[in-house]
């Protein structure tokens, strides 16, 4: 089997890594991200005009309940409009508001596809809990790991996780796609798939770790990442063509989810492969010479 | 090489499985009829979320004040009066739970006017009578039937309007106070909102009235309806409402099955082609691995949705995961110079740790979600933590099993077919 050398050009690695960060948290502070209605709320009606329609009529229909709105096109003849206010409409609005189009575009009741409306305070308990969910979920994954490996590696693992979820949420923040519900089940899917991958990773360590000696870190790693590259590369693959299928071929609702997903599972294998182990390397080095030099002087 | 003899009992079992798992399949999914047993098909007897079958969901939120403070009862009462409203327009099992202390859920499935039902769930329906000074005569409670009816005006126009049916007390009530306020204006309240204004002509001590005014006889139905269920002991908000219509559900349904399909195919392909023989087997397991899983989603009730969908989609890509590590291992086993069958036996048990290591980390993000997550994300939770489970039996006691057998035949011996 070809080894390769993997920690010999950690900084390299490290080096990509904090260029993605820095992109990503770049982007975050400069454009922030596009939250939708699921965490400021507002109101999201659909509907079908069942013939393409001029946006300037859609709008003065529109501007007379919130001038700020959005409207896009939607539909596969861009015969349907989503309308997306800023504040939540309350029923008589939005009644009034379909009953406008009702009447220009001589609409039946089922033309109204869909209605989406959430108000404020329900936004900033979503805030809230989605940080609470990642913030336990990565404690109770470093309890699993200390318990079953050693602390060193469930702390290179998380570190490795945080890297991870910056850059999905840098993904959402470079192209601004918006962040409702899923946001959150696509950033826990991916702290999920990275850690999965990083486990496999230092499994492997564990496991070699009696056969080679025992300050040949360089070597262990490079071994153990070299046998289990094949596996990551291999359900990183399978993974990503079921994602992508649904990015493509799913429903639009999907597709908002389907992406961030995409680059989470990219981004997991590679710091799976790259930064996690040698993280956990650099810092077992580093540990090493200090005890080397506390030895050497007394 | 030696020619090894063929053992045609264990080839006629491995065929009869492989016929098993296509034959159950084909039951599954397109349903048999085998005299009087109708086995119906797995998408029949699926529960779908709102957004694949279009419907109603609202959250509403009681309204806490210090005159008037929200209350478990109070909560409960308002649960069975949004139920008894939902229920007299007679649309199919609505879903009412209690979230938290003060909010209630509501999800009605298959609701063609979204507005009309969001309308029917929120109204307080606070129904008042007052008299010419603002003192109230009787409310809602004092009335037991009502109905939305067609009724000729004494003008001789014909309109729609809703008849009140007193109970004994408020019938006296009524008539005491058609008595006192003859010549007057009664005012009919509903929510705070003056609905009726009718001028007192005669008492009336039969105990009916009429609400006239109303816009049509649909109006004037659900107006009835509201009245009869009653008001709600508390004022309800919505804080968050999702409708979808039936088209959009169903349109979302069929791309994401089609993309399903696509997705699923692909990782078939892929095995196949990367693992050969032992991908074979694999791709058998991942077919069980998707009957199991849909059969326990059927079985348990699981409500499938828009994420749910995406959730068995994405542990199909992580399914074959566990196949990919003990296939590896199996390659690396093969390569030290062991025969296929000690081969397959240490890649097994020399992978399993791994496996169970991995995945309970990931079943660690799915219960999180599962606990901490609302609506949606709670269904995507079920399906990742279903799917790890499932696959981990597939992949793990399936395969090997399958594997065995088919080493077990003698008819493919050249490691070349197993990809090795």
């Amino acid at each position: 089997m070809k080894k390769y050398k993997i920690v010999e050009k950690s900084k390299i690695w490290f080096a990509i890594s904090l260029v993605l960060i820095t992109i990503s948290l770049g982007s975050l502070l400069i454009q922030g991200l596009n939250f939708g209605i699921d965490f400021i709320g507002g109101t999201i009606v659909t509907i079908e005009l069942n013939t393409t329609f001029d946006s300037a009529d859609a709008r003065t229909i529109v501007d007379e309940f919130d001038t700020g709105a959005d409207l896009t096109y939607a539909g596969d003849d861009k015969t349907q409009v989503i309308i997306t206010t800023k504040r939540d409409l309350n029923t008589e609005e939005r009644q009034a508001l379909f009953s406008s189009f009702q009447e220009k575009y001589n609409l039946q009741d089922t033309d109204l596809l869909s209605i989406d409306t959430v108000s404020p305070s329900i936004g900033a308990e979503m805030t809230q809990n989605a940080i609470i969910a990642i913030i336990v979920a990565m404690v109770l994954m470093l309890a699993y790991i200390t318990f079953r490996f050693e602390f060193l590696f469930g702390l290179t693992a998380i570190m490795a996780l945080f890297h991870d979820l910056i850059v999905v949420l840098g993904v959402y923040s470079v192209f601004q796609i918006q962040v409702n519900s899923p946001f959150i089940a696509a950033m826990l899917t991916v702290l999920g798939y990275s850690i999965n991958d990083t486990i496999v990773v230092f499994d492997r360590i564990r496991e070699n770790r009696p056969k080679f000696g025992k300050y040949a870190y360089a070597d262990l790693v490079d071994t153990s990442v070299s046998q289990t590259l094949g596996r990551s590369i291999n359900t990183s693959l399978t993974t990503l063509m079921a994602i992508t299928a649904l990015y493509i071929f799913g429903a639009p609702a999907i597709k908002d989810f389907a992406l961030p997903l995409m680059v989470g599972i990219a981004i997991g294998t590679y710091s799976s492969i790259f930064n996690a182990s040698a993280l956990w390397y650099t810092i077992k080095e580093y540990q090493h010479k200090k005890k080397e030099k506390v030895l050497a002087t007394k | 090489m030696d020619k090894q003899k063929v053992n045609k009992k264990i080839l006629a079992q491995l065929i009869i499985i492989t016929l098993l798992i296509f034959g159950v399949g084909y039951v599954l999914f397109s349903g048999v009829t085998v005299g009087v047993y109708d086995i119906g098909k797995i998408s029949n007897n699926m529960n779908y979320g709102l957004d694949l079958t279009g419907g109603v969901n609202v959250v509403l939120e009681a309204e806490n004040t210090e005159s008037d403070p929200v209350t478990p009862e109070k909560i409960d009462s308002a649960i069975l009066t949004i139920r008894q409203r939902i229920d007299s327009i007679g649309v199919s099992e609505p879903t009412i739970t209690k979230q938290g202390d003060n909010r209630i859920r509501v999800s009605i499935p298959s609701v063609s006017d979204q507005e009309e039902a969001l309308n029917l769930i929120g109204k307080t329906a606070q129904l008042e009578f007052l008299g010419p000074d603002d003192t109230v005569i009787l409310t809602g409670k004092d009335v037991v039937d009502s109905k939305g009816v067609m009724q000729t005006s004494s003008s001789g126009i014909e309109q729609a309007v809703v008849t009140l049916k007193f109970s004994e007390e408020g019938t006296k009530l009524f008539a005491d106070a058609t008595e006192k306020y003859q010549g007057q204006v009664i005012k009919i309240k509903l929510d705070d909102e003056i609905i009726s204004a009718p001028t007192v002509n005669v008492v009336i001590t039969n105990g009916e009235a009429v609400i006239e005014g109303m816009g049509d006889i649909d109006e004037a139905g659900n107006l009835a309806s509201l009245i009869r269920g009653g008001a709600l002991p508390v004022k309800l908000a919505p804080v968050e409402i999702r409708t979808v219509g039936p088209t959009l559900g169903q349109n979302s349904l069929n791309d994401s099955v089609f993309a399903g399909l696509i997705g699923i195919s692909l990782v078939l392909i892929f095995m196949l082609v990367a693992y050969r023989g032992l991908g074979f087997i694999a791709d058998l397991a991942l077919i069980i691995y998707i009957m199991i899983f849909l059969t326990i989603m059927a079985a348990l009730n699981v409500t499938l949705t828009l994420p749910g969908i995406a959730g068995l989609i994405l542990s199909v890509g992580m399914a074959v995961d566990a196949n990919v590590i003990i296939f590896s291992r199996i390659k690396e086993e093969a390569r030290l110079g062991k025969s296929l069958l000690t081969a397959i036996d240490t890649g097994f048990s020399r992978a399993f740790t791994t496996i169970l290591d991995s995945n309970v980390t990931t079943l660690i993000a799915g219960f999180v979600l599962f606990f901490l997550g609302s609506g949606s994300v709670q269904g995507f939770a079920v399906t990742l933590i279903l799917g790890i489970l499932v696959s981990m039996f597939t992949a793990i006691v399936i395969t090997k099993h399958l594997v065995r057998l088919m080493i077990k035949t003698g008819l493919f011996t050249n490691n070349a077919f197993y990809g090795l």
